[in-house]
């Protein structure tokens, strides 16, 4: 037998004996009321008597898991006024810490397999982002915080689940349509300008000053001007894409040309090489890393653009569409919704540039291990 | 001499062959509304006349940079600042929720990025969220923070700030983790056997240390925290600020104004940005950089 000294583990443990002693609020009585207090009072002891070691900390992990599962059930069980009681919060409360006690110790282990030590380094973020997630939902219908304002988790993932062909319509025209098509063309002419102003000196000297200005400039602003040339379909979203992802291309792409080293320079030169020689074999590899920098700041941007331009005028589908009629509407579950789309649609794009980033700049020094 | 030549030369060339792509694009895109007029009168027009029409139209499709600059000049300096009119009115509104949304966004940014260098724990679990929160469009729920906060009686200055913090913490946040982490081990080494305590590391080498990367990120955030602001004017209604300029010019079909906003928004942006440079620079020296 041990005490931990855990600040964490001693507060979580005090904590949970209330939840044993108060009950939760509400008038329910039936197996949930009774178990979860008794789940989560094992729970805190394991953390509070044992030493640290990974079964201890996974026993911890699962229990703590199950309590929060079993809390969010209480609560759809509870009447809204008056709302769970201060033993109920003392409960939540003792499991958040339990959960930050085990992440905390968790992050501090060093394993000796790299492939262990590669499932904790990828739970940490999991659990902490499970741990948001459940507070979240805990707290909005705990509270009874009107779901106008902020709709819980699960109410989100209702809406999504059953409008699953809307979504994808507004995806399909937002992303796969404007987004993709303004992305490619701003991008290759971004890459194509690059290199013609890296030929010419006097260009480079020019326009680069302009193009570090242009990069910092709110070019979403010229979205109006868009919708109004190119009408309200999807070419005015890309034409607005176009123009936001030239610039962080041409500036970035710039500065990757110049980053290979006078040696190899020199190398390729007693070599006789032509310019397309050292462009090809030389100065593009080298400037790979900064090309990639561009396609994922421009990633980003090209959905925003592609968005917001819907704000200001689109046929009847589209994400950014969608959103702000929503508003007005105030289904705000189904902008979480479209939210969520957007924000898997982002991250997939940049996943997927991270991995070909990978596969092609395998040399450089961050990814070399 | 050599900085005449090595950018006053080449920028002002580029600037003048913009401003000269501008004009031929405003002859050549208001063109066809000229010729369509002078077809319904039944009148032919000299090509001499058509150009200086194209220059003059009341609502242009692209309107030419005189057009534009007669605009900013009349909206900033003919009508008092206090009218709704005045672009100096509505920029001011933009720039206050800029400034606020940038200033919590800065110190927001800070305290995370202290808090993740100190803790290994926020390090594992909530830098990894910091950067995925870069992948995701928050632009798209700026109209969404403004709507619902109205609903619950919150207007004004605050959910557009709101926006812009949310949109300039980030690239502080990863700057300064970056920039609080630069002190080589040698550094710290050095620290360890002077026996200096968190707090003396933290005040005497990591946050000076930080300071290139601090105003870099500041850079972008202000940037961005002006995007954010004027992003967030738009679903209120055409209230006040650049943004609402812009939808209102929209609605209404007054190109000038679009323009004459969109460029008063870029100079905004550009001295936001440079102030920052200048702030960079000053401190600099005052840490004792040596250009």
């Amino acid at each position: 037998m041990r005490l931990s000294r855990s600040p964490l583990a001693i507060a979580a443990f005090l904590l949970a004996v209330p939840g044993l002693l108060i009950s939760s609020g509400g008038d329910v009585f039936d197996t949930l009321t009774y178990s979860t207090p008794v789940i989560l009072f094992v729970a805190a002891a394991v953390a509070m008597f044992t030493s640290v070691s990974i079964p201890s900390l996974v026993v911890v992990l699962v229990l703590v898991h199950v309590v929060a599962f079993c809390l969010i059930g209480l609560l759809h069980a509870m009447p809204q006024p008056p709302g769970p009681s201060i033993g109920y919060w003392c409960m939540v409360a003792s499991s958040w810490l339990l959960a930050w006690f085990s992440v905390q110790n968790l992050a501090g282990l060093k394993l000796a397999s790299p492939q262990a030590q590669r499932l904790v380094n990828l739970a940490l973020p999991v659990l902490f982002g499970a741990w948001l997630l459940i507070l979240w939902e805990i707290i909005v219908r705990g509270f009874g915080v009107p779901s106008i304002l902020l709709p819980p988790p699960s109410m989100i993932a209702e809406r999504i689940s059953s409008s699953v062909p809307t979504l994808w319509a507004d995806f399909q025209q937002t992303y796969l349509k404007a987004a993709i098509a303004g992305y490619a063309i701003g991008c290759g002419s971004g890459f194509l300008a690059a290199i013609i102003v890296d030929r010419v000196p006097f260009l480079r000297r020019g326009l680069l000053p302009i193009g570090n200005l242009v990069a910092a400039l709110p070019v979403v602003g010229i979205a109006p001007i868009m919708v109004m040339w190119f009408g309200s379909y999807w070419e005015s979203k890309a034409a607005v894409v176009v123009i936001m992802t030239f610039f962080p291309m041409l500036v970035n792409t710039v500065a990757g040309l110049a980053a290979s080293g006078a040696m190899e320079r020199d190398l390729m030169q007693t070599y006789g090489s032509s310019y397309g020689q050292t462009l090809l074999k030389l100065r593009l590899p080298a400037a790979m890393p900064f090309i990639f920098n561009a396609l994922k700041i421009n990633s980003t941007l090209a959905l925003i653009g592609a968005i917001v331009a819907e704000f200001f005028g689109s046929p009847i589908v589209g994400m950014g569409f969608r959103i702000s009629a929503e508003v007005g509407r105030m289904n705000v579950d189904m902008v979480w919704a479209e939210i969520f789309a957007a924000a898997l649609a982002g991250s997939l794009s940049y996943g997927l540039i991270t991995l070909v980033e990978r596969a092609v700049t395998f040399w450089h020094p961050s990814y070399r291990t | 001499m050599n900085f005449i030549r090595n950018s006053v030369i080449p920028v002002g060339t580029v600037l003048l062959a913009i401003l000269a792509l501008w004009y031929a694009f405003a002859i050549v895109l208001n063109a066809p509304f000229e010729r369509d007029q002078a077809a319904r009168a039944n009148t032919t027009i000299s090509t001499g006349q058509l150009i200086a029409n194209t220059m003059a139209q009341e609502r242009p499709v692209l309107p030419a940079p005189h057009q534009v600059a007669e605009e900013i000049r009349k909206t900033v300096f003919d009508i008092s600042p206090t009218s709704k009119r005045s672009l100096v009115y509505h920029g001011g509104v933009t720039l206050s929720s800029t400034l606020l949304g940038f200033g919590f966004g800065t110190l927001l940014g800070i305290l995370l990025a202290i808090a993740i260098v100190h803790s290994r724990t926020l390090d594992k679990s909530l830098m990894p969220w910091i950067i995925t929160s870069q992948t995701v469009p928050i632009l798209a729920i700026a109209p969404m923070i403004i709507v619902v906060l109205n609903a619950v009686n919150i207007t004004g200055l605050l959910p557009k700030a709101m926006i812009s913090t949310y949109l300039s913490f980030f690239p502080v946040a990863v700057g300064m983790v970056k920039g609080l982490r630069s002190p080589e081990i040698m550094h710290l080494d050095l620290m360890r056997t002077y026996n200096a305590s968190k707090a003396q590391v933290f005040w005497k080498l990591r946050w000076p240390a930080s300071m290139p990367y601090l105003f870099t990120s500041m850079k972008i955030a202000v940037a961005i925290s002006l995007v954010g602001a004027i992003v967030g004017e738009l679903p209120t209604g055409a209230v006040a600020g650049i943004g609402a300029r812009l939808l209102a010019g929209s609605y209404y079909g007054q190109t000038v104004q679009i323009w004459a906003a969109l460029i008063a928004a870029a100079l905004m942006a550009a001295i936001l940005v440079s102030l920052i440079g200048l702030m960079a620079t000053l401190v600099n020296r005052r840490m004792g950089v040596r250009p």
